[in-house]
């Protein structure tokens, strides 16, 4: 017995002593690849590749790979990315951040997709003046009061107050909300839903439920008794795209069959997997649709994606490379590699500039003014539905 | 009193659904809640891995189902013995070298491996959810009396049930159920007269994964969404159920988990603006109860040994 | 003599690390810094982990739960009033306290109280109970604070969380905290209060049968563990400049339980030490989760999520084959590294015949 330990012992520092090993042998090969030439623009790519969020990082990062693949140049240096996994955790996305300015002097940032990360980086490019495009982080919070961040997307009030609309144009009178109450993205799109229909049908009880569920809830069947029973005409569901295709296929089972309504964050190909037959008929509203795509860049893209992953891609993907053209368009008119200051001002003066998503201005707050597109669920796939444009 | 309007808004057909939803969960969670139970009345410790167990069958059965191709039946007896062989193995691994360790350092032990299984998950099947695979004949709906139930509603606490009485039968009128109780009323003495500790410690994980693999299955149909932290909420969730009955009575396991999973169902249908806090539910009466009756509803009255 | 030496000495460390932190401060990459006030920020809050399940020996798994008080006070009360409007933007925050802006020092003061009196609710019915129970009713009472906070969207935000905490980077800040948090509580373990815990740690009913009053004690070790980790949540709230719910998910005080397991349960200088390590290392790991090429051939085993395998490993091999962690119950002595330093080839010889 005591033998056998003591045995054990010695395999565990053999693996501990390789372990670290390995870990300086990969530490050295790294810094040797790192060493930087003249010619040669960092940019920093920032999204989660573990975690929860993953699967929106993994999208992402497709986006930014075939933008770097089209645009590789700009002012006649290289561009070279510099991939960080933030972990979708927030200590992780501020010591990555921090880590993409001072160890690997990124010129720009681009990323993230979830909004808290976005936040957790806000300062430190606010304070080191480095500027930053985000991809798919709605919430408002990640460019209020920064003049470093900016976004490829629209914001979580006009996502919600588009499905109201939306609603309220299809003869929707009484609506139910099934929020994911730890979600910030979910709340938001709900509370400007809220406002926007309440408006709309100048009902105050037209809203006829809210109800709230935890990020990882399996269960949906209470709330759905709940919500059965108050008849609505439609259900808004914005929430994380494993949680709604559950909660949608126990409303199902449930015998309610009204229609459900929901965010971007739908449009993932788990949502359709987990959902089945059931989520067929759910309306959600994106950025992105090739229908839509009418630009020059969005034919590149298309054919690009098509050539490198197959298949149709995401609003995420094309929010992504929107991001890395908005940053080297940027670069191009600030007319400067080096000063990141000048690189910010000249992002913040984008107008007009041709995207596959439309045409992308930024506004005062940083925030991209684009239309929105409702898309359906029809045979196990996402279809253009209809077009929302801003104003 | 508008506190308590939805009370009386409530129709008969759905206080009857709520009540189906409830039994349904309460099964599922009492299913699970028994490995918890036997564990920790035999080695007083929780089994904090037990919830990662689950999440793992679930793998298991997703793998050999539509990865695999392998018919559905046959996949559930692969995944009932690759869940034993699990378990079995984190005691073996995570648990046997502890026997004698400080309590604490085996709970440290079992948060390690549920920690480990959890990361693992993650690294080889990603954090992307997958599908449980569909089984018509269990997920097809059906309507009784104005009541949607799922099929697989009604068969999970049947199963439960049926499990339940083949459990008790075993632990009450077999030889290695003799022991079980045996080492779970005194350690020392057992050992004393002749009986296999570790042979009984692995026989309780065998049965206990043998449970959470079926408990998988029931759960994989009736949520069908599988991620690496699925195990992580009911896993304790379930070890409160057990808390409740009464730790180390089967009976009380099975009790707990359908006071807990119908508890859960009717607050939110009575009080809807509490949806939010549904989650602290099961915490709040593992509290009440450990504060007026630490040895939960049907556990014995015991003296702490010194 | 020997003590007055010790004194001087431990006098003059703290004066060379204090240097050194100015040197990092001003001398280093923000990157560094960020490193640096993490694993001090770690250090606090596992040493007052280590009160509770070190030194009095009560399992508790709460930590989360008391570092998110601290973090949301923080986060409340510090951000600039006129950035509020903004930061809640959904629903207002409630006018009570939405003209109230306090100093960071006095809004960790004020969250490590709260934390202390929500220890000081929680503790009376969930003191009573032991080992394993003792673990899951914290850990609960973690998740319930977690919950709360989700839900109580004027105070809180909710879900959105609050922003634009005015960051803190300062490793001299966070240095200055650290030192008082480590000086209080070694003093703290030294009085007849710390021998008061240990007593309980070794054998409660004999405690008790010394006189010691168990439920004051352990109620004292419980509130001023939550008092310490809400005073290091609202550094970490500070430190990121950002705070949401899910930061303080119970899986956060796994963190804090490896940092303490590795420091060795009921030692001070090993919990900083395990800080340390812990925050070091899984910026080491990292590594792991990017892909690897060794001599030309990718191999395939590195890629994202590796890294927490092997995090998830190596706590599980420190409590199977090393139980008492680097330092066990012992703590780092002058004399004994005086001793070393003279005769460092027999030291270990003799501690080993000590040890066993």
């Amino acid at each position: 017995m005591k033998e056998g330990k003591i045995t054990l012992k010695k395999i565990l520092s053999v693996l501990l002593a390789s372990t670290f090993a390995i870990g300086l042998l990969a530490g050295c090969g790294g810094e040797k690849k790192d060493a930087a030439s003249a010619d040669v623009i960092k940019i920093g790519v920032f999204e989660p590749l573990t975690g929860d969020n993953a699967a929106g990082g993994e999208l992402e990062l497709r986006g930014i790979k075939i933008a770097n693949k089209l645009h590789p140049e700009v002012l006649g240096k290289k561009i070279e990315l510099v991939i960080a996994d933030n972990k979708s955790d927030k200590a992780e996305a501020a010591s990555v951040a921090a880590r993409l300015i001072e160890k690997d002097k990124v010129k720009v940032i681009i990323g993230t997709y979830g909004s808290s990360l976005a936040m957790a980086a806000g300062n430190i490019v606010k304070e080191s003046k480095v500027p930053a495009i985000g991809t798919s982080c709605t919430n408002p919070q990640v460019t209020a009061n920064n003049d470093y961040y900016f976004r490829a997307c629209f914001i979580d009030p006009f996502q919600g107050t588009v499905m109201a609309n939306y609603a309220f144009k299809n003869g929707a009178k009484k609506v139910a909300i099934i929020q994911e109450v730890s979600n910030d993205y979910a709340v938001g799109l709900a509370k400007f839903f809220r406002e926007a229909f309440v408006k709309l049908t100048g009902d105050p009880d037209s809203i006829v439920e809210i109800a709230n569920y935890q990020t990882g809830d399996k269960d949906f069947s209470a709330i759905l008794t709940n919500i059965k029973a108050k008849n609505p005409d439609a259900v808004f569901a914005p929430g994380n795209f494993t949680e709604s295709a559950l909660l949608i296929k126990q409303a199902r089972q449930l015998g309610l069959e009204v229609p459900f309504m929901g965010g971007d964050t739908w449009e993932t190909q788990e949502f359709i997997d987990v959902g089945g037959v059931d989520v067929e008929g759910a309306m959600l509203s994106t950025a992105f649709d090739r229908e839509k795509a009418t630009t020059e860049e969005a034919k590149k893209f298309l054919e690009a994606y098509v050539e490198e992953y197959q298949g149709e891609p995401s609003a995420l993907t094309a929010l992504a490379y929107d991001a890395y053209l908005i940053a080297i368009d940027g670069i191009k008119r600030a007319g400067t590699t080096e000063d990141s200051v000048k690189i910010r001002d000249a992002i913040a003066a984008t107008t007009d500039l041709e995207t596959v998503t439309g045409k992308t201005t930024l506004d005062a707050n940083g925030d991209a003014i684009k239309a929105a597109i409702i898309k359906t669920v029809q045979d196990g796939k996402f279809k253009y539905f209809d077009f929302v444009d801003v104003k | 009193m508008e506190f308590f309007q939805p009370i009386l808004d409530m129709s008969g057909a759905s206080f009857a659904q709520h009540l189906v939803n409830g039994i349904s969960l309460g099964s599922l969670y009492a299913m699970i809640a028994i490995g918890y139970t036997m564990v920790y009345g035999i080695l007083l410790m929780i089994n904090f891995a037990h919830g990662d167990i689950v999440m793992m069958a679930c793998y298991f059965a997703f793998f050999g189902i539509t990865v695999f191709k392998i018919p559905w039946y046959l996949t559930f007896v692969g995944v009932i013995i690759a869940t034993v062989l699990l378990g079995v193995l984190i005691e073996r691994a995570a648990y046997r070298p502890l026997r004698t360790a400080p309590k604490n350092s085996v709970l440290i032990s079992a948060i390690g491996a549920s920690f480990l299984l959890e990361n693992l998950a993650n690294y080889l099947f990603s954090g992307r959810p997958l599908r449980f695979p569909e089984i018509e004949v269990l997920a097809q709906n059906i309507e009784i009396a104005g009541t949607q139930v799922q099929a697989i509603s009604l068969i999970i606490p049947v199963v439960t049930i049926i499990c339940l009485v083949i459990l008790l039968h075993v632990v009450n009128k077999t030889k290695i159920g003799m022991s079980m109780r045996a080492v779970s009323k005194d350690y020392e003495i057992a050992r004393v007269m002749g009986i296999n500790i570790d042979n009984v410690i692995s026989m309780t994980f065998a049965i206990g994964s043998i449970l959470a693999a079926i408990g998988a299955i029931m759960w994989g149909i009736r949520y069908p969404g599988i991620t690496p932290m699925l195990g992580v909420m009911p896993g304790l969730k379930c070890f409160i159920a057990a808390v409740i009955g009464g730790v180390g009575n089967i009976k009380g396991a099975v009790l707990g988990g359908f006071i807990l999973g119908l508890g859960e169902i009717l607050i939110v249908a009575f009080f809807p603006q509490l949806s939010g806090y549904r989650d602290a539910f099961a915490f709040i009466v593992l509290i009440v109860i450990l504060f007026y009756k630490p040895t939960g509803l049907l556990g014995e009255k015991t003296t702490e040994k010194v | 003599m020997a003590n007055k030496r010790n004194l001087l000495l431990t006098i003059i460390a703290i004066a060379a690390l204090f240097a050194l932190a100015w040197y990092i401060n001003f001398e280093s990459d923000s990157y560094t810094r960020r490193i640096v006030n993490l694993c001090l920020v770690y250090a606090i809050i596992g040493l007052s982990m280590n009160l509770t399940n070190g030194f009095t020996g009560q399992f508790s798994l709460g930590q989360a739960g008391f570092m998110a008080i601290g973090a949301y006070t923080v986060g409340i009360f510090t951000v600039p009033v006129a950035y509020r409007e903004a930061v809640f933007y959904a629903a207002p925050m409630n006018p009570y306290i939405a003209n109230i802006e306090l100093p960071l020092w006095l809004a960790l003061l004020v969250g490590g109280l709260l934390a202390a009196l929500v220890a000081f609710l929680i503790g009376t019915p969930v003191l009573r109970l032991r080992g394993d129970y003792l673990a899951v009713a914290t850990l609960g009472f973690s998740e319930i604070i977690r919950i709360v906070i989700t839900n109580a969207q004027t105070i809180t935000n909710g879900a959105l969380g609050i922003k634009d905490i005015p960051p803190l980077n300062d490793v001299r800040y966070i240095f200055a905290v650290t030192c008082i948090v480590f000086i209080f509580i070694t003093a703290l373990i030294n009085s007849s209060y710390g021998r008061a815990f240990k007593a309980i740690r070794e054998d409660e009913i004999a405690a008790e049968a010394m006189g010691i009053d168990l439920f004051k004690h352990k109620c004292m070790a419980f509130m001023l563990s939550a008092f310490f980790a809400g005073i290091g949540g609202g550094l970490y709230g500070a430190l990121l400049g950002t705070v949401d719910p899910k930061n303080f998910l119970f899986t956060l005080t796994y963190n804090f339980l490896l940092i303490i397991v590795l420091g060795g349960m009921g030692s001070i200088t090993g919990s900083m030490l395990g800080a340390i390590l812990v925050t070091a290392g899984l910026e080491f790991l990292r590594v792991f989760d990017e892909p690897l090429e060794l001599f030309g051939t990718a191999i395939p085993l590195f890629r994202p999520g590796f890294r927490m395998v092997i995090f998830s490993v190596l706590l599980m091999m420190l409590v199977l084959y090393w139980r008492h962690g680097i330092m066990g119950t012992r703590e780092f002595s002058w004399d004994k590294a005086i001793a070393f330093c003279k005769n460092p080839f027999t030291f270990f010889k003799k501690k080993g015949g000590q040890k066993a």
